[in-house]
Order: C-alpha cells, then sequence, then structure tokens
C-alpha cells in the first residue's frame, strides 16, 4: 500500500529522465530517446523517453519494445560523435525489414547526448 | 541536452510549474518556455514559437512545430493530471490507488474525521472539512476530475454545487437512477440550468456491471479517461 507514490512515478515518465541525471551524475555517458512523432497505431506516446549508457543499459521505452535495440545501437554513435539525430522507423522506411513495427504504424525518435 | 537543462526540467516538474522543452531537432539547440512568459535557453523565440508552445501547453500536448529555421519538437511538462474524491468511503480507497496508478494526484474530501484517516488512505492527500470550504481553494481546472461518492446530499450536493460551473474536465456522482434524478431537481432549485446539470456523470462509471468496490472503481476510473481523451477521439 505505502508503494503508491513509486508506482506512480512509473506512469509518469519520471524514472527516466531522473534515472538519466543519476547515470550522468555517477560518470556514465548517457544518450536520450524521445518519440517525437507517431502516425498510426503506435505503441507509446509522443514525449515517451528511452534513456541509455554506454554500457548499453537502458531505461524506460519508445516502443512496445520492437525498434528498442536499433534505438540502444545508434545511441552508442550519438554518444560518441555528441551528434543529435533523428530515427524512423515504420512501414514506409528501409529499415522497417530490420526493425519493422509489427503494429505498422510509424514513429520518430530523437536521439541526443546528455553533456 | 546539457544536465543542467536537464537538472532544470526536473525541478520545474518537481514544483508543479507548466513549461515546455523546445528541441531545435537539426542543431540541437534547447530552451525553456514557460506558461507564464520566460524564456530560457539557446533558441530565438519569436511570437509565432511562443504562441505554438502556449497551445501545446494548454492542450497538454507535445508535439514538432516549424520554426523559422527548421522543426521545433515542444515536449510539454504540466503538472499531473488531479482527482479530488469527494467522500472517504470504501469505493473510494481501490480508486485513490487506481488513479493514482494511472497518473493522478489525488485528494479526497471528507469532514467525517473517521473516514478520512492516513490509514485507511496511505499517501493520499486528506482535506477533512466540508467540500463548500475545500474546493474554492483546490480550484478544480480542466485538467481535475471531481467525484462524489457519499451520495448524502449534505456533503454531495455542496461538492457539486462548487464545481458545476468549474472547467473541470470530468464530473460524476454516485448513486442510483432514482438518487441521480432526486439531485437534479434539488440542483435545479437551487438554480442551476439544465447544460450545467448534465455536466454530472450519474450514476457515476461506465456500465461495467461491476459490483464490488473495486470494480466500481475501475468503471469510474474508466469513463474518467474516457472523458479526458473524448476531444481528441472528435477531432481524429
Amino acid at each position: 500500500m505505502a508503494a503508491d507514490a513509486g508506482v506512480t512515478a512509473i506512469s509518469k515518465d519520471d524514472d527516466v529522465l531522473n534515472e538519466a541525471r543519476a547515470w550522468r551524475e555517477g560518470g556514465r555517458d548517457v544518450a536520450i530517446a524521445t518519440v517525437i512523432r507517431t502516425w498510426g497505431s503506435s505503441p507509446r506516446p509522443v514525449g515517451s523517453h528511452l534513456a541509455i549508457d554506454s554500457g548499453q543499459n537502458f531505461v524506460g521505452s519508445v516502443s512496445g519494445g520492437c525498434i528498442e535495440g536499433a534505438v540502444i545501437h545508434e545511441a552508442q554513435e550519438v554518444i560518441e560523435t555528441g551528434k543529435p539525430k533523428v530515427l524512423e522507423y515504420g512501414v514506409t522506411n528501409e529499415l522497417a525489414w530490420e526493425v519493422g513495427l509489427a503494429c505498422g504504424g510509424q514513429v520518430h525518435v530523437y536521439v541526443e547526448k546528455l553533456d | 541536452m546539457k544536465t543542467e537543462t536537464l537538472q532544470r526540467v526536473l525541478a520545474d516538474r518537481e514544483a508543479k510549474r507548466q513549461f515546455a522543452l523546445v528541441t531545435h531537432l537539426e542543431t540541437g539547440g534547447q530552451s525553456i518556455l514557460y506558461l507564464d512568459g520566460a524564456d530560457e535557453g539557446e533558441i530565438e523565440v519569436d511570437t509565432g514559437l511562443r504562441q505554438a508552445v502556449e497551445n501545446a501547453i494548454r492542450d497538454d500536448k507535445s508535439g514538432t512545430v516549424p520554426g523559422t529555421d527548421g522543426d521545433m519538437f515542444v515536449e510539454v511538462f504540466n503538472p499531473p493530471l488531479r482527482l479530488l474524491i469527494v467522500g472517504a468511503v470504501h469505493i473510494a480507497q481501490p480508486l485513490a490507488r487506481m488513479a493514482s496508478v494511472a497518473g493522478y494526484d489525488v485528494t479526497v474530501i471528507d469532514p467525517r474525521g473517521s473516514f478520512a484517516t492516513d490509514d485507511r488512505f496511505p499517501g493520499v492527500t486528506l482535506v477533512n472539512e466540508w467540500p463548500d470550504e475545500a474546493m474554492p481553494p483546490l480550484d478544480p481546472d480542466r485538467r481535475t476530475a471531481v467525484v462524489t461518492l457519499t451520495h448524502d446530499p449534505k456533503i454531495d450536493d455542496p461538492a457539486l454545487a462548487a464545481v458545476l460551473r468549474s472547467d473541470a474536465f470530468y464530473i460524476g456522482a454516485l448513486g442510483s437512477r432514482k438518487t441521480h434524478a432526486a439531485r437534479v431537481e434539488r440542483l435545479t432549485e437551487s438554480g442551476f440550468t439544465a447544460d450545467e446539470i448534465g455536466r454530472i456523470h450519474g450514476p457515476v462509471g461506465l456500465s461495467l456491471g461491476a459490483v464490488s468496490p473495486a470494480e466500481i472503481a475501475v468503471s469510474i476510473l474508466a469513463q474518467v479517461t474516457q472523458a479526458l481523451h473524448d476531444k481528441e477521439r472528435v477531432a481524429a
């Protein structure tokens, strides 16, 4: 019963940004991925976050699990170069064969390094 | 993103301010824009951008907007939605917990001290006052849902009277059809219009055949969710 506050935090997405800050303050290299556009059915709304470190640890989500692997991979480059990028996934994208969305939706994800 | 920017976002969110983090998607430049007019950061904010950001904050909708030199992502940070429950009754216990899981800041109002106790409502804000005193300072806005559960007119009616002319996005009142019909009559006598009274969802909750307090809480939270998203669904 007393755990209510913690449960709320998850639904508010609090843990992802807080976790990213905690990782950074602990000296780790961190990237933050954010859903910036969606079309059709997509499991996570605009504004959803995924935080990734250089050891490929991650917290949060930007889809129902279908593109996280690819985003975590791309995030490594963003951490190295420091340059943000927009990743596009969906049925019209060539990546669809590799990491398509089972739901048939499309999603754009912005990935940036936490400096 | 600069660590200072993230720290600021987290601190402002903790302080329950209304703001947006604006990101230039090509350069990665960022600014924080507050609904009260201030801004802070690397992006030059013109009138068009400020207007778009203020609309996004008011609509509670993050998204991409065109800027003068490229697309901007506007991430809205608003305080949690609020649920004001009138009546610290049995149904209020599962409803407070479920609504909390769904992201609501829950307040339970009941003048009867033996009902609204921390033991019965751990972690919930409790107000031991009559609703006509408790409601105005809580100032129900368009991001607030109100549910009355006592089905005692002495407690529910003043609560409804205090919120029927507010911007609350949802107003629900527990009680059978008969109870509700009597309530409509009383509120009409008190001078409320049919449109105002028509805002009340009564009997409260989606019709799920719910029986137990937890099931009734599900039906209420489901209806609140439906009301919250109705505008978008109609627009889509």
